[in-house]
């Protein structure tokens, strides 16, 4: 009966003889790189290591976080969303509106937050279901979406002192800043999703070969639409977030936040063409960008020449990601070994 | 005698703890096919990296025209007039055939732009020397696969190859354009070009190779000619033993009707009826393009149906989405392997659970330790090794990987199964075992559905042959009466009631 009792031979794990800076990268790497950045600044920094100002450090990053756990979603289906700098002014002007027309606090937070749902709503019903391109339907959004702040507030700002959920951004609980335990809790969310649930497992699916997973039973329009519904709601909650902050309802609020939230993403490892990634290493990625512009600031640079430092430390991160990627091509070369390896 | 065109003596390769080549070697003359043979990890591609400079060789001796030369690049190995046809086409689907064959060496004309006429005028030329009749001004990507092999191999000879390697070059050819190859591949050799020609055909073999070699895991086993060696000579020296009878298997005995397909339609094919029993392996045959493969993408509500009726164990299935159709108890392992059926980058893992979460959650909450626990059974019965569990499809073997395709569908234990070329790149060893589990499960009470390019094994592991031509079914013929001869003459279309695929296609 048994014709091949020695299954093929490489199948077998290769013994990691030599180090294998791609397994190691995949793991530590990028953690490495944020322990080495606190490391200079403490050294070199007046102050940073401060309590306060490491928490001022997680308050100012908790914006850009959020936003980068939705499209953490978005990216791993190998999409992505420009729109949600622009979500960021619609919700964030709709909630402190309806906080004026004197909504109560919680219910303005979920206003924000369900506007935000429904923009990414539009987006993925246009990407899913009339199969655009997600590039060009949310830089689509993210110019209509910013007109529609502009229209809303006429172009002004709208101020309110007394607005009722200003603790969102400005309050403690336990002392740690509130936003940055939205953040945390939006990140615990978002990782028990991905790393815990079917519905995770099909997010990683579409994006690791779409045909693939339509094929395997996965609903991968269900799942593309509702990763922007998830980028929404983020995006939602970080407009929010970001009003109550300022205590107004800004139109040019989050302008350019789609850029940094990207990168965040990127920087944590997760892979643009989508199926490969963690939430994990979006948040260090959000975190490394944070340090990096309050480090700068206390070190006294020059915002043009934080412009130029945030610049190289991203293309040098995405550099070093696709160097990892050569051991393995070597490998598939050869047809032996294998590569990193990501959920 | 002349010292062969090319002699690889000795050769060593290893791969940190796996030696990949002990030790091989292999020899060519002019004007022969010297077809090289073995499973998957024989050591076969190793062998043609080193020879292509992709890699480099630990230790041996390679030698053209009995010099001893070092081939460190790519660049080496051309010009020592070594070219290689991966299995993987190497060009630019959007761009005419000119282009491509003049890819990276446009000709320029004196104001330094493309000259378009010398492009088009190399290209015929290129074309006339392997003599295949293609439009130079076609774009690549409208031609078929088999077409673009050839602009491929019109690339590789135009410079001025004397060895040309081909690798598994028929794998996705249908058998009109196999025979094509076979015709070029005879008029390179009559030329005196050395061709190296890996393949798993036995068939194809026969036909084409003057000499044979055999590699086993990494070591030479033997060479001999066409005339000495039988099939089952290299089949032993391939396997380390005799395999017996490949598609042999005992008498099964079909129970009721499990799937019902009566007149399924689409734009362009059927209408479909046919029935599969429970313990039944029924194959569909036909030329590629036929419309096999469309048939199953429309039980299994891959794509859109015009009409018909499909009953799978007398409940109607009438799926808009494949997630449906696996609902209602089909499976189905896709054709293209690598571009439809696994998620290479993911582990096998996840690959095999991916289809039967739903036994696996608790509201949403994915039960790993159960999940890992039944993904190990399923490959345990496949043999595939345990540690396999977390490495990436992408580093398994093409065998391996489809047994991976195929552990989804055993973990969801669907009821009807349609493998898409269930065999295609896989070594003789996991093909045997993979006939061997289709013919289990069918004991176990699946109704089986098999397309294959390969007719001995249609007719072989099969209890029926349906026969498709022009999106229609014309035969059906016990497993027992078949033969390629007329299996083949219904799939042409050559026997009495004659219509050409296109009026094949009108309802």
């Amino acid at each position: 009966m048994s014709i091949n009792p020695e299954p093929v031979a490489e199948a077998t794990a290769k013994p990691r003889s030599q180090f294998d800076f791609a397994w190691w990268w995949d793991r530590v790497g990028i953690l490495m790189v944020l322990v080495l950045l606190v490391l200079l600044m403490s050294i070199f920094a007046p102050n940073f290591n401060r309590v306060d100002n490491l928490l001022n450090i997680a308050r100012s990053i908790s914006v850009n976080a959020i936003l980068a756990a939705g499209l953490t979603f978005v990216i791993l289906t190998g999409g992505i969303d420009l729109s949600v700098g622009s979500i960021v002014a619609v919700s964030g002007v709709v909630a402190v509106m309806a906080a004026i027309a004197g909504v109560p606090a919680p219910a303005a937070v979920l206003i924000g937050m369900a506007v935000g749902g429904a923009c990414g709503l539009v987006n993925g019903l246009l990407t899913a279901y009339l199969a655009l391109a997600p590039f060009i339907v949310t830089l689509g959004t993210m110019t209509f979406l910013r007109g529609l702040a502009y229209t809303i507030t006429n172009g002004q700002p709208i101020v309110s002192s007394d607005l009722n959920f200003k603790d969102l951004g400005n309050g403690y609980l336990l002392g740690i800043p509130v936003p940055v335990i939205a953040m945390l809790a939006v990140f615990v969310v978002a990782w028990f999703v991905l790393e815990r649930t079917r519905y995770g497992r099909h997010v990683y699916a579409v994006g690791g070969n779409v045909q693939a997973a339509r094929l395997a039973g996965v609903q991968v329009n269900r799942i593309i639409l509702s990763v922007y519904v998830i980028a929404g709601i983020c995006a939602g909650l970080a407009g929010v977030i970001f009003a109550a902050r300022v205590i107004s309802a800004q139109p040019t609020a989050g302008t350019g936040y789609e850029l940094d939230a990207i990168a965040a993403v990127v920087l944590g490892g997760t892979s643009l063409v989508g199926g490969r990634g963690r939430i994990v290493g979006t948040l260090i990625g959000a975190v490394i960008l944070g340090v990096l512009t309050t480090g700068l600031i206390l070190l006294n640079v020059q915002f043009f020449t934080q412009l130029l430092i945030k610049g190289v430390v991203i293309i040098l991160a995405v550099a070093i990601d696709s160097l990892k990627q050569r051991p393995e091509l070597l490998s598939t070369l050869f047809g032996r070994g294998h590569g990193p390896f990501k959920s | 005698m002349d010292s062969p065109l090319l002699e690889l003596t000795d050769i060593a390769k290893r791969f940190g703890a796996t030696i990949a080549l002990n030790n091989v070697r292999f020899d060519l003359r002019s004007g022969e096919v010297h077809a090289l043979m073995g499973e998957n990890g024989a050591g076969k591609s190793t062998l043609m990296k080193i020879l292509s400079g992709n890699i480099q060789r630990d230790a041996g001796m390679i030698t053209i025209d009995g010099k001893p030369v070092d081939i460190r690049s790519p660049r080496d190995a051309r010009a020592q007039g070594i070219a290689i046809i991966h299995q993987e086409l190497n060009t630019v689907p959007a761009m005419t055939v000119a282009e491509n064959l003049s890819l990276g060496q446009e000709p320029r004309n004196r104001f330094g732009m493309l000259d378009r006429t010398r492009v088009l005028r190399d290209a015929r030329e290129k074309l006339a020397r392997i003599h295949a009749d293609i439009d130079p001004s076609r774009p690549l990507g409208s031609l078929g696969i088999g077409m673009q092999q050839m602009v491929e191999i019109a690339r590789a000879v135009s410079e001025k190859a004397r060895v040309l390697v081909l690798d598994e070059p028929t794998a996705a050819l249908s058998r009109t354009e196999a025979q094509q190859l076979y015709a070029v591949v005879n008029r390179m050799r009559d030329e005196g070009v050395g061709l190296i020609y890996i393949s798993h055909r036995m068939e194809e073999v026969w036909q084409l190779a003057d000499r044979i070699t055999v590699f086993r895991d990494g070591t030479y086993v033997g060479t001999g000619t066409r005339d000495e060696l039988s099939e089952t000579d290299v089949v032993r020296m391939m396997v380390g033993r005799s395999i017996g009878d490949l598609y042999r298997h005992e008498p099964r005995t079909p129970g009721d009707v499990v799937l019902d397909v009566k007149d399924l339609a689409a734009e362009g094919l059927g209408p479909v009826s046919f029935q599969l029993r429970a313990g039944e392996v029924v194959s569909m045959s036909g030329l590629i393009g036929s419309g096999r493969t469309e048939v199953a993408r429309l039980i299994f509500g891959a794509d859109r149906r015009k009409g018909g009726v499909v009953t799978v164990n007398g409940k109607p299935s009438h799926p808009v989405d494949p997630s449906q159709a696996i609902a209602d108890g089909l499976a189905m392992v896709p054709e293209d392997r690598k571009g439809q059926g696994l998620f290479l980058d993911h582990s096998v893992e996840r690959n095999v659970s991916i289809s039967s979460l739903d036994q696996f959650v608790s509201g949403e909450v994915v039960q790993n330790r159960a999940v890992r626990q039944a993904v190990l059974q399923q490959m345990e019965r496949l043999r595939l090794r345990k540690n396999a569990i977390d490495l990436p499809a992408r580093a398994l073997s093409g065998g391996n990987q489809q047994k991976v395709a195929l552990a989804r569908w055993l973990l969801r234990d669907s009821a009807v199964m349609i493998l898409d070329e269930p065999t295609r790149g896989v070594d003789i060893g996991a093909k045997r075992e993979i006939y061997e589990l289709i013919d289990a499960l069918a004991r176990a009470g699946k109704a089986i559905l098999v397309i294959s390019s390969d007719l001995p094994e249609a007719i072989g592991i099969a209890d029926r042959v349906l026969v498709v031509r022009g999106g229609r079914i014309v035969q059906e013929l016990l497993a027992d009466a078949a033969t390629e001869e007329n299996v083949m003459r219904h799939a042409v279309g050559a026997s009495a009631d004659y219509q050409t695929p296109n009026t094949g296609a009108q309802p």
